[in-house]
């Protein structure tokens, strides 16, 4: 910052000037100075004053009976009773007995008082001054003094060891708190690259909970899957659907423009993660004439029909594909896990 | 604080208790400072005041929630009274939430109390930093005052955002794997970052006791220490006013803290708290029964976050979906940039104030809040930013326009791509021209006088409309605002012959300084001569 | 809607329902089933069929050809099913008025009996799905949370979580629940109407499908609750916010105006 080389002149004058200070017959601009006080009704006809203070009184005694609405809603309306309420809807009697008597209890409060300071206190505008913030010269050098004195008293300047042994030390002890965090979690390793899809795993219906079967499967339909031996009581079952989630659709294959989508699938049938590369919302707004899936969350849109490739939005590669077949007794399974990581893109994901 | 000034007799109770608590706290010292403070009269003025009530407000009911909620995600089966969830497996943290919500009496309305004062304190803290910032209130010396208050802002919204995602909801917790998804775009470190606070893979069972700490203590802590600091400011500096007869940079001309403000201040954080309780009564406000409970492949259409988060939504929807693999490692720009971009948006404001006492060389205090068209540039650069921040909360509702006005969710996006940049630009430019605009109409004013409505027909056959002089303290109001003439270069060569160096960074001062306050950046205030030669003319108006 | 359900409890209603299922499975064993079965049917039957080629010509032909076999402005309907027409011409969104991202439901102007019989025409076209008869549809003793579990899961996606609707790409949207019969629900799921994917009884039985209409009732109907007040649309934070900024700050602006304003003065001095 160059700010010696500001000139002074560039600055316009100040306005600092204290009221009435100015000839005002020079000036036809000049500060006339606070106007003179003007008083209101109340100020000058005591019946009006009367009417403010009794204003306010019924304002605090609203209040009061406020409060006791409350406590009576309280204790007389079950806390499941719905009520019609128009234009509002069935709602609570309780929640809405409750807020419109505590809102009314403490408005009135308020409403008083402002009442009482805007009717019956003084309305008279004072002036009050102001005082530079920064400290005066003097100040200033005192205090400098005070600080060398301090300074050399305390040897830090001559005793460089110590003052560099004590930074070392006082930079090093947070240290600690950060190792402290290390437990926080565990490292990532592979966790993000693999799920529990594995090969011979059955495709299993998220509705019904039962293995599918491709002709379960309708073209235009769309079902949701998880991997077998997964269950919604499971300790992590909502770590391992948060990857494994799957997505099925079964799209003509004379309609699959992707080469290795069409090998990946079984007549027709594909599945795709439900997790979106995106950010990883759950992916699965499924335009079943055009084919694309569009994700609720931020619009990324995938078509299905060309290997989930990216046709709009955030969203930076193309869904993962999970490779399936059918098993001996009929039933669709994984051929193996997903060949990449599912969900949102990450550093060491390559 | 009532005391009573009659000695003679034997002082009074009250008087006693103070002299006591003077002894060991020096009360009389601080109240004589501070007892008959002046405060100025004007409705922006109590801006703050709202945030400060909410965040009281929100605190209260906050400590009451605590009471009831369980930060736990052990999964449990909903056996309450709300019929279309009995049966579901949920959170604890979910099904406590539901506990308030149906079973506490009254826990439904504090629950909604809590999250719309949250709601109101962010948008109250959002008008009142736009009051600051265009009044110039936060010029010297309340540089640090307006940072405290951004760092309100900032914290406020990451305070929302953890206290919102506590119930575990599936509306929220699609939040929260977004913000799990933009701390894996993080280079290099990402995976750690997302691994250590989700202590594992997402959504893990950690998260809900995380985010309840940092939401109700870690966060709050901090913003009630800036709070106060802010508070402890405002009473140092002196609050500013604008400008009047009276009214200077050296003084501050309002109502006394005893008893008129202690009256409407006090006052009003029971009107704003009464108001708040109203609307929880009459507004339902994350019903998180309909929402459901958490589980990572479910969702729904319609996934937002509250409106202070709304912002970076924005950006993350219409970000292009840039992917860099290079050597065995993947750069994720398309959810890494915005994630950039939105402190550096929100920061830029955050700056300003140094900026701009930066490109005026400015160094005096200033008291006298401006008139945002008496500063063209800061309020046109004030208003470029606003609307970059509105067009991108329109994004971040994109799917919802689409739906109301039967627009193209694909159409809004690109509006929102171009506009992004295309929008600052116009209203810079349009703010600037009203500014410019509303400075001539003052001056006119001021030289001819008020248009009084009344039409009079010449001598001639003119008609022309008689204009009223202004009273003085009019006049003195529309021309007290300071005027920096613009900023020269010196001379290449100073008076000795030597070539002057100039640095770069001088000369785009400069540049911008001519562009605050150069020719065709603001209107020549009136000056006193043209007023007399007006005035003693009087034959045209 | 309101004329719909009240055709639904018309004491000839279940008698055309009848004879519609039973011209639907009809429709089906003409193919399959060797010849000689039930006569009357078949009289029944080719009767409705009939009546709905002459509505078929009238109101559909222009679009889907002559014979169903679907022209550059309407796709094929053989195939479809009865359940289908019932859905499209039933929520008026058959015949469509214009081109455009999607065609939107209007106001019906078929009766429920030239809906059966168009039903029966297309329905003979080529086996697909049945319209469903009230004991497919009832909602009455289906589990609301279980329905809850399985909207959340397949639906709410796209119609949000107590189905309100919402966007797709292109101008093309997921229109809102409110007000649908529990009929049409059944269809949609069943048949997958415009670019709806279908969610068939093979996965996702007609159990399930009950469930969900019972949980659509509870959360978007005139009698659902909402205990907190005002829902706002059910749209979620995007409403709450306008309405924290237009009626919370602004009531609060309003107050604080009230509050700093100067007292009015006496008018005489």
């Amino acid at each position: 910052m160059s700010s010696q080389e500001i000139s002074e002149e560039n600055l316009p004058a100040g306005q600092d000037t204290a009221h009435g200070a100015v000839k005002v017959a020079d000036d036809p601009f000049a500060d006339p100075g606070l106007p003179p006080h003007k008083p209101r009704i109340q100020d000058i006809d005591e019946r009006a004053a009367r009417r403010s203070e009794r204003a306010v009184a019924f304002m605090f005694t609203l209040s009061m009976l406020a409060t006791v609405g409350f406590i009576a809603s309280y204790v007389i309306f079950p806390v499941d009773k719905i009520v019609y309420i128009w234009p509002f809807g069935r709602v609570s009697a309780l929640n809405f007995a409750l807020g419109l008597t505590l809102g009314a209890a403490l408005f009135f409060i308020g409403a008083g008082a402002v009442h009482w300071a805007r009717t019956l206190m003084s309305d008279v505008e004072v002036a009050d001054e102001r005082h530079p913030i920064e400290a005066s010269p003097e100040v200033k050098a005192k205090v400098m003094a005070d600080f060398a004195a301090g300074a050399a008293e305390s040897g830090m300047g001559r005793r460089k060891l110590i003052r560099n042994t004590m930074f070392g030390a006082l930079s090093l002890v947070p240290l600690s708190g950060i190792v402290l965090l290390r437990d926080m979690g565990p490292l990532p390793e592979k966790k993000l690259r693999t799920t529990l899809w594995a090969k011979g795993k059955q495709l299993i219906n998220m509705n019904t909970h039962e293995p599918l079967r491709p002709e379960d499967v309708a073209v235009g339909s769309l079902t949701f899957a998880m991997p077998e031996g997964l269950s919604e009581h499971d300790h992590h079952f909502q770590t391992e659907i948060a990857k494994a989630a799957l997505m099925i659709v079964r799209i003509q294959p004379e309609d699959i423009k992707d080469k290795r989508e069409l090998e990946w699938s079984h007549d027709g049938i594909v599945a795709f993660s439900k997790i979106c590369t995106h950010v990883g919302c759950p992916i699965s707004l499924y335009e079943q004439q055009t084919h694309h899936v569009l994700c609720p969350c931020h619009q990324s849109t995938f078509d299905l029909s060309d290997g989930a490739r990216v046709i709009f939005g955030p969203a930076g590669h193309a869904l993962p594909q999970l490779r399936i077949g059918v098993n001996e007794k009929g039933f669709l399974e994984a051929l193996g896990d997903f060949d990449e990581p599912v969900g949102p893109a990450f550093w060491e994901r390559g | 604080m009532s005391t009573v000034t009659d000695t003679k007799k034997k002082a009074p109770a009250g008087e006693r208790v103070a002299d006591w608590a003077d002894g060991r706290l020096g009360i009389y010292t601080l109240a004589k400072a501070n007892m008959r403070k002046i405060f100025p009269d004007h409705w922006s003025f109590m801006l703050g005041e709202i945030c400060l009530y909410s965040f009281i407000i929100i605190i209260l009911t906050g400590v009451y929630l605590t009471l009831f909620f369980h930060p736990s995600m052990n999964e449990v089966e909903y056996a309450g009274p709300y019929v279309p969830l009995q049966g579901q497996l949920m959170s604890e943290a979910f099904n406590s939430t539901m506990h308030i919500s149906f079973e506490v009496r009254g826990g439904l309305l504090i629950r909604q109390i809590h999250h719309w004062a949250a709601l109101i304190f962010l948008a109250g803290m959002f008008v009142h930093m736009m009051r600051v910032f265009f009044t110039g209130a936060f010029r010297k010396p309340r540089e640090i005052n307006w940072l405290f208050g951004f760092l309100l802002f900032f914290l406020g919204m990451f305070t929302g955002f953890t206290g919102y995602s506590l119930p575990d909801d599936l509306l929220s917790g699609t939040g929260v794997r977004f913000m799990q998804g933009a701390i894996l775009s993080v280079p290099v470190v990402g995976t750690y970052l997302s691994m250590f606070l989700f202590g594992g893979e997402f959504p893990g069972g950690d998260f809900v006791a995380r985010f309840y700490s940092a939401h109700v203590l870690l966060l709050p802590g901090i913003m009630l220490g800036l709070m106060v600091a802010h508070l402890i400011l405002v009473f140092v500096h002196k609050h500013t006013h604008f400008e009047g007869p009276g009214r200077t940079n050296k003084n501050v001309v309002g109502m006394p803290l005893l008893p008129v403000y202690m009256a409407k201040a006090g006052g009003f954080f029971f009107l704003v708290f009464g108001v708040i309780a109203i609307i929880a009564a009459i507004a339902s406000i994350n019903p998180i029964w309909a929402l459901g409970p958490y589980r990572p492949d479910q969702v729904s259409t319609g996934a937002q976050p509250d409106w202070y988060m709304g912002f970076a939504e924005g950006l993350i929807r219409v970000m292009p979906g840039w992917e860099i693999n290079l050597w065995g490692h993947t750069l994720v720009l398309g959810v890494f940039i915005p994630l950039v971009i939105f402190p550096a948006v929100l920061g830029a404001i955050a700056v300003y104030p140094f900026i701009e006492s930066w490109i005026t060389g400015d160094k005096r205090e200033h008291h006298i809040a401006q008139r945002p068209r008496n500063a063209p540039t800061r309020t046109a650069f004030g208003v470029a930013w606003i609307t970059a921040y509105m067009i991108m909360l329109v994004g971040g509702g994109n799917d919802l326009w689409a739906t109301h006005f039967h627009l193209s969710i694909n159409s809004i996006t690109w509006f929102v791509r171009i506009f992004f940049f295309a929008g600052p630009v116009i209203a810079f430019i349009v703010t600037k021209r009203i500014c410019l605009g509303l400075q001539r109409r003052d001056k006119d004013k001021v030289l001819h006088g008020r248009e009084s409505g009344i039409i009079k027909r010449l001598p001639h056959g003119e008609f022309v409309e008689v204009h009223e002089p202004l009273s003085q303290g009019e006049l003195h109001r529309l021309t007290a605002h300071e005027q920096y003439a613009p900023a020269e270069l010196p001379p290449a060569v100073d008076e000795n012959g030597v070539e002057r160096k100039i640095g770069r960074m001088e000369k785009l001062r400069v540049k911008l300084n001519k562009g605050y306050y150069g020719e065709d950046n603001q209107i020549a205030k009136p000056t006193v001569e043209e007023y007399k030669e007006i005035q003693s003319g009087h034959g045209h108006h | 809607m309101k004329k719909l359900s009240a055709r639904r409890r018309h004491p000839l209603a279940a008698v055309v329902v009848l004879l519609l299922a039973l011209a639907a499975t009809g429709g089906l064993y003409a193919a399959f089933a060797p010849a000689g079965t039930a006569k009357a049917d078949e009289t029944a039957q080719s009767l409705a069929i009939e009546e709905g080629k002459k509505l078929y010509s009238v109101g559909c032909a222009s679009c889907h050809g002559t014979g169903g076999q679907g022209t550059s402005d309407g796709p094929s309907l053989v195939g479809v099913g009865s359940a289908s027409v019932d859905f499209q011409v039933g929520t008026g969104r058959m015949p469509a008025q214009q081109p455009g991202a999607q065609v939107p439901k209007k106001k019906n102007i078929y009766s429920q009996a030239e809906i059966d019989q168009l039903a029966a025409y297309i329905a003979s076209l080529g086996a697909g799905p049945i319209t469903p008869t009230e004991k497919q549809y009832d909602p009455a003793g289906a589990d609301a949370a279980k329905g809850g579990e399985l909207f959340r899961t397949n639906c709410a996606q796209c119609h949000n979580f107590t189905g309100e609707g919402g966007a797709l790409t292109h101008g093309k949207y997921a229109p809102s629940l409110e007000g649908v019969s529990p009929k049409h629900l059944y269809e949609a799921m069943q048949t997958g109407p415009q670019n709806m994917p279908s969610f068939p009884d093979t996965t996702m039985p007609e159990q399930q499908k009950k469930d969900i209409i019972a949980y659509v009732q509870a959360v978007n109907s005139e009698k659902a609750d909402n205990p907190g007040g005002l829902s706002l649309g059910g749209l979620g934070p995007v409403s709450e916010g306008l309405f924290a900024w237009v009626f919370g700050l602004g009531a609060l602006i309003a107050v604080a105006v009230w509050v700093a304003a100067h007292t009015a003065k006496a008018k005489k001095s």
